[in-house]
């Protein structure tokens, strides 16, 4: 804004940010938590000193730190500094829906991996999909707990989302926090079936490498870093209810959270129906 | 207060969120990495100069002989120096090899020149220089949407260019082709870290451009002047439109595969293995998925540029401005439905190839569109064959022979003889190298008075251009000849038959090299000494709205937007 102030002449609605540090260290911090991860997957040492581990863990402490501070200013700008003009958070809109567009893609990468080896079996599998041998979880003991937790979340959210609008702020703090709870039950829950699979990475069914774990976990996996991603997002949501930063007719920081949690909701009514539903048709373990 | 406030040294340049900033930085961070990546094709070209290994062979401390990077620098540097060609003949007079050949020194030099020139190189200057200066001034808003993501998208590059070079200089180096395919790229194929480090260099590169392409899309959706509608809109921000979607949805999908890459290389997963019921195959499709639209990526922006070259030194509003536009759309969406066309001998059956084949030969319908649109342009127009318009027409030219070669490729059968050959890198050079590579020397002439208010030597950027252009046709146009006799590519030596073709293709690259460092020469002198120029220095053909700004223009521009009315902006 204080560029801005300088000039008596800006007409535009628009947002103009402010220099910031940010996007260097984020850059920095990123370079060594891949530079990190790379050396601790090969062992890499400087004479005995294995620094992989240490670097990457320094890497991502930076890139947390940014996040923080980055956002410690985003929200800076929306609420005291009332930056956010009505054209600005049409932008922020496009910007998050084109976010959650490329996640998407980031998707079908994994699934796209995952009927491929599901359509078309090989010797390696037993020509059957899910792979012999592989017992799949039952999809409607703990998978469907899991669908319900994240629908019923979804219905929280909508719930905050019409109480910001009419003015109800505690109701949607309260709505929130369900939210974030049912987001929290849901890790739990994924904690608790990972460490219950019944082949891969676990006590491995199948000798050594096996396409089925790995569709399985990455696919799986990768949601559930989301749902945690997506669950701090509201998290933050909360407290910002409580501060009162949201109004009635501005709240786009909760649209935003909430967007992102229907897109995490959507990823995993795909998975449950393919993966655990359709997947495991006649592998079912302990049937 | 004055108009043109700008913060200090450390703050403009490190910690900028101004488009016209971050574009500049972009700029000289393509250049330099042009630099190192067509270093890299020279020494290539210098191994592939005459038959036998000359230069890159393995370390032999006995004969005290360097190996690696290093040692095969100094003996280039040492044999042109001299002259003089250090190739060694056997008793028969027949060549022979140097040493003990390195053919992994190959691969990483051929794996580092594609990914540095596809992801350092055009897309940096295209898409994050050209596209960040000039978007925001065409379509009339004060900056990009999101000036903090502009920055880091930036930014990400350092990181990522770092890794992706030290892979090349850690251990044995990546040396995987820029495809990256397993099972060369798993752990069977190159163990150690550099496939490891060439792999996150990726990972930094796409996010750099998934949040470039949201700030792009934001930009040109929210931020058009008043009056200014979609179909008021210059074709360079069309261009960067499709383009930046075309990133949007095509990354992620790399970002994916080499994700799964990844794991199957560090954390026992079997994507690509079939002996874990996984698929190689598997990781082409993912690849190219992404890979088809990024070479639209790359050539989309280009054809915005050429098409406001055109109009500017015809003096005419470009010829069927709407069929311009949607040919770009269609070229778009038709590309992310061609992938498999680059899979043709991997066993696809008779009918995918088929329809590969179809829709494939249906985007030179929208490309021929662009074509005859240029000409149509030029046809009848006041033409003036300055530095820039002789670039957008060597592009024509030269883009349109690549076009023609890729119809020939597009078609299954042709290409099951033809994959992998010289004919292939022929093809995609003459679309990328001479065409996207010359379309960014023809922005540069085009805007380099508008971006640093000095104009370039008019005899000096000729004399660029028709170096450059002797250098790169020399180079590539044998390199059809050599396809089609049947040399492969990516290759360390080839038999004594195909010596006459890559000893002009080698020589073609020295001249082009040396062309490259007179640009660099230009482009100094330009900074330095170049004349002042006014806001408009085109005069009456150049009409859109950053002509209508001072050259350079101010720190902040269009802080009341222009109100654009009638359709005389394209």
């Amino acid at each position: 804004m204080a560029e801005q102030h300088h000039d008596e002449h800006v007409t535009h609605p628009f947002h103009l940010v402010d220099p910031s540090p940010w996007p260097l260290v984020a850059s920095l911090a990123a370079g060594l938590l891949a530079a990190g991860t790379a050396m601790w997957m090969n062992g890499f040492t400087i004479g005995d000193l294995p620094i992989g581990a240490k670097t990457a863990a320094l890497g991502l402490l930076g890139v947390l730190f940014v996040m923080w501070m980055w956002w410690r200013d985003v929200i800076k700008e929306a609420v005291v500094q009332k930056a956010h003009s009505p054209v600005a958070k049409i932008g922020l809109r496009y910007g998050m829906a084109l976010f959650i567009a490329s996640e998407v893609m980031f998707f079908v990468a994994f699934f796209w991996a995952y009927f491929a080896a599901a359509f078309y079996p090989t010797e390696a599998t037993g020509f059957v999909w899910p792979p012999q041998g592989v017992h799949t979880f039952d999809p409607f003991d703990v998978p469907f707990i899991m669908t319900l937790i994240l629908l019923l979340s979804g219905t929280t959210v909508t719930w905050a989302h019409h109480a910001l609008i009419e003015g109800k702020n505690k109701d949607a703090a309260k709505a929130l926090a369900i939210t974030v709870g049912l987001g929290v039950l849901f890790t739990c829950f994924q904690v608790y079936e990972y460490s219950h699979a019944h082949f891969g990475f676990n006590d491995g069914t199948i000798e050594g490498r096996d396409i089925y774990a790995s569709t399985f976990f990455m696919a799986t996996g990768f949601h559930g870093l989301h749902v945690l991603i997506g669950t701090i997002f509201l998290a933050v949501c909360y407290f910002r209810t409580l501060k009162g930063h949201f109004t009635a007719t501005s709240h786009f920081g909760f649209e935003a959270a909430a967007w992102y949690w229907h897109f995490v909701d959507v990823v995993w009514l795909f998975l449950f129906i393919s993966i655990y539903w359709w997947g495991s048709a006649g592998a079912v373990a302990g049937h | 207060m004055s108009h043109d406030h700008k913060p200090g040294f450390f703050t403009r340049w490190f910690c900028s969120t101004n488009h016209k900033d971050i574009g500049t930085l972009y700029i000289i961070f393509a250049l330099c990495a042009g630099i190192i990546g067509g270093l890299f094709s020279v020494m290539m070209r210098a191994e592939l100069h005459e038959p036998g290994v000359q230069y890159l062979v393995a370390a032999d401390e006995a004969a005290g002989v360097k190996g690696g990077l290093l040692g095969a620098a100094e003996r280039m540097a040492q044999d042109a120096l001299t002259m003089d060609s250090s190739a060694k003949v056997d008793a028969r007079g027949l060549p022979t090899d140097n040493g003990q050949r390195d053919g992994q020194l190959w691969n990483v030099l051929i794996t580092a020149h594609g990914l540095i020139m596809v992801f350092f190189v055009v897309m940096p200057a295209l898409i994050g220089g050209f596209g960040n200066w000039f978007v925001p001034l065409m379509i009339g808003a004060p900056d990009m949407a999101f000036p903090r993501l502009n920055n880091i998208s930036f930014w990400l590059m350092i990181p990522a260019f770092a890794l992706l070079v030290c892979s090349a200089l850690v251990g044995v180096g990546a040396g995987t082709g820029w495809t990256i395919y397993p099972p060369l790229s798993s752990r069977l194929g190159q163990d150690g870290m550099s496939v490891d480090m060439a792999i996150f260099a990726l990972h930094l590169a796409g996010i750099s451009s998934i949040l470039g392409a949201a700030n792009f899309i934001t930009t040109i959706f929210n931020m058009r002047a008043p009056g200014m509608t979609l179909h008021r809109m210059p074709l360079f921000a069309w261009a960067m439109l499709v383009t930046a979607f075309l990133l949007l949805l095509s990354v992620p999908v790399l970002g994916g595969a080499i994700t799964m890459l990844l794991t199957d290389r560090n954390f026992g997963t079997a994507f690509f293995d079939p002996a874990g019921g996984g698929d190689p195959i598997l990781f082409q499709h993912l690849f190219w998925f992404f890979g088809h639209p990024e070479v639209y990526i790359m050539i989309l922006p280009a054809f915005g540029i050429i098409s406001h070259i055109v109009s500017t030194f015809s003096r005419k509003p470009i010829f069927g401005y709407l069929g311009m536009a949607y040919a770009m759309v269609a070229i778009g969406v038709v590309g992310f439905v061609v992938w498999a066309h680059h899979m043709y001998t991997t066993g696809l059956s008779v009918n995918t190839r088929a329809y590969f084949t179809a829709a494939t030969l249906i985007i030179a319908v929208p490309t021929g569109v662009k074509i005859f649109s240029w000409i149509a342009t030029m046809w009848g127009g006041s033409l003036r064959f300055t530095t820039p318009m002789l670039w957008a027409i060597g592009f024509i030219f030269l883009f349109t022979l690549g076009g023609v070669t890729g119809v020939v490729l597009a078609n299954g059968g042709m290409d099951l003889a033809l994959h992998d050959t010289y004919y292939v890198v022929a093809h995609f050079h003459y679309v990328l190298s001479l065409g996207a590579v010359f379309a960014i020397f023809a922005g540069w002439y085009y805007w380099i008075g508008k971006m640093s208010g000095r104009q370039y030597p008019e005899f000096w950027g000729k004399v660029h251009f028709f170096t450059t252009f002797i250098g790169v046709n020399l180079i590539f146009f044998p390199q059809h000849f050599l396809g089609l006799q049947g040399m492969p590519r990516r290759y360390i030596d080839y038999p004594d038959a195909y010596a006459y073709w890559n000893q002009i293709s080698s020589i073609g690259a020295y001249i082009a090299f040396a062309s490259s460092l007179l640009f660099v020469l230009i482009a100094i002198y330009t900074l330095k000494w170049g004349k002042k120029v006014e806001a408009n220095y085109w005069g009456d053909g150049a009409t859109t709205l950053e002509w209508t700004v001072a050259s350079p223009p101010p720190f902040h521009t269009f802080n009341t937007q222009p109100v654009i009315k009638g359709d005389g902006q394209h």
